[in-house]
């Protein structure tokens, strides 16, 4: 073997050995890592009294603004649970119903506290004219299934 | 491989190389600005916040391109002592720690009008974070030896095993909660950014690109020169 070959072989194992301890840190500390919880793993966590972050979507028709005026109400759902959120305070831009929210703060009477709100966008980039149709699309599709049955 | 290894042939290919590249970069940033900025159609959801996405982007990938580039020349140096590896991974830390930089700083000021906060330490800022740290960790190791020599090597193992990161910053998004988006452009399923917004993006990152060959092929063709400077002043002072 010659010295190059050796050197070459060593690095290789030197990586391998490298890549695999990171890996089993990293899935060791895989609850940690994690930024949120969903309301799906909520049933599972034991979360207690402590401050932790909940993400999901924003309920369809579940935001409202309290009489006071700055604190709102809402519904985080992950289309399967969903827990109900009070904050107080102002939201970010790309707060809306349907999209992306972390909330933190704490669960109190199965109610989620939240001190923070960040919204969190999805993957999806397009113009307002392609959403719009897209949304049309859909809706048209929506439409033609419900009829069907009758024709 | 050792062909290029000649610091003459090396200056000759550089010099044809180099008018090409820089005007590529003018070209393509004049283009790829005027697209991004005026050229595309704002986005559903933000706006004409989206636009910082032409930056931000092209620099997060050249943040990782550069850094496996530097690792791959990093291997070369050590395993078969390549001398123009050596030289390469020092000269295109400091380019890839600006992409970084860009990326981070880029990132926050959308992040605060969008998401609602500058920062989070989420898995994926959190691992760009680390990337940034391995770049100014090599450029001060390499530097903190008297030989030359032993600096690089030092760097170029450093460089070998933040090498784990990169898989990390990729797939950190899919492997855990993190309020960074999921990826939208290279990903199982293909893109799911409109063409209208993805064809600036792929100028942009051209552009970017042809400006790290630029600057990496100037640093490098200054290092060899500096070196024949240095060699030539000991011969004489010993002749």
């Amino acid at each position: 073997m010659t010295r190059k070959k050796r050197r070459l072989y060593m690095l290789g194992l030197a990586l391998l050995g490298l890549g695999a301890a990171a890996a089993l840190t990293l899935t060791a500390f895989e609850d940690n890592i994690v930024f949120f919880f969903s309301p799906t793993q909520l049933q599972t966590q034991q979360v207690g009294d402590r401050n932790f972050r909940l993400g999901g979507l924003v309920e369809q028709g579940s935001v409202t603004k309290l009489p006071d005026g700055v604190t709102t109400r809402f519904v985080v759902t992950d289309t399967v649970n969903s827990v109900p959120v009070t904050y107080r305070g102002q939201l970010p831009d790309l707060f809306r119903e349907g999209q992306g929210v972390v909330a933190e703060g704490r669960l109190a009477g199965g109610v989620f506290q939240a001190r923070e709100v960040l919204a969190k966008h999805d993957e999806n980039y397009m113009p307002p004219e392609v959403a719009d149709a897209l949304k049309q699309a859909e809706h048209f599709k929506a439409t033609t299934k419900t009829l069907k049955p009758s024709s | 491989m050792h062909r290029f290894a000649n610091p003459a042939r090396f200056q000759r290919l550089s010099a044809a190389i180099l008018p090409w590249s820089a005007g590529a970069t003018v070209i393509l940033l004049i283009v790829g600005l005027y697209v991004s900025l005026f050229g595309s159609p704002p986005d559903y959801q933000q706006g004409d916040t989206v636009r910082i996405m032409y930056i931000h982007v092209p620099a997060a990938w050249m943040s990782l391109f550069v850094y496996v580039n530097m690792a791959i020349a990093a291997a070369c140096g050590l395993v078969w002592k390549h001398p123009l590896a050596d030289l390469f991974a020092k000269a295109a830390a400091p380019v890839g720690a600006g992409f970084t930089l860009i990326c981070l700083v880029t990132g926050s000021l959308w992040g605060a009008p969008m998401w609602g906060t500058w920062w989070v330490w989420d898995a994926r800022l959190t691992s760009v974070l680390i990337l940034f740290f391995l770049y100014l960790g090599y450029m001060a190791l390499v530097n903190a030896f008297d030989d030359p020599q032993r600096g690089m090597r030092a760097g170029n193992v450093l460089l070998l095993v933040g090498v784990v990161n990169v898989p990390i910053i990729k797939f950190s998004v899919e492997w855990w909660n993190t309020l960074h988006q999921p990826a939208s452009v290279i990903r199982m399923g293909g893109p799911t950014i409109d063409p209208t917004m993805l064809v600036p993006l792929a100028v942009m990152a051209l552009g970017f690109t042809t400006y790290f060959i630029t600057v990496v092929l100037l640093r490098l063709r200054a290092e060899i020169v500096q070196r024949k400077i240095q060699t030539l002043r000991l011969t004489e002072a010993q002749g």
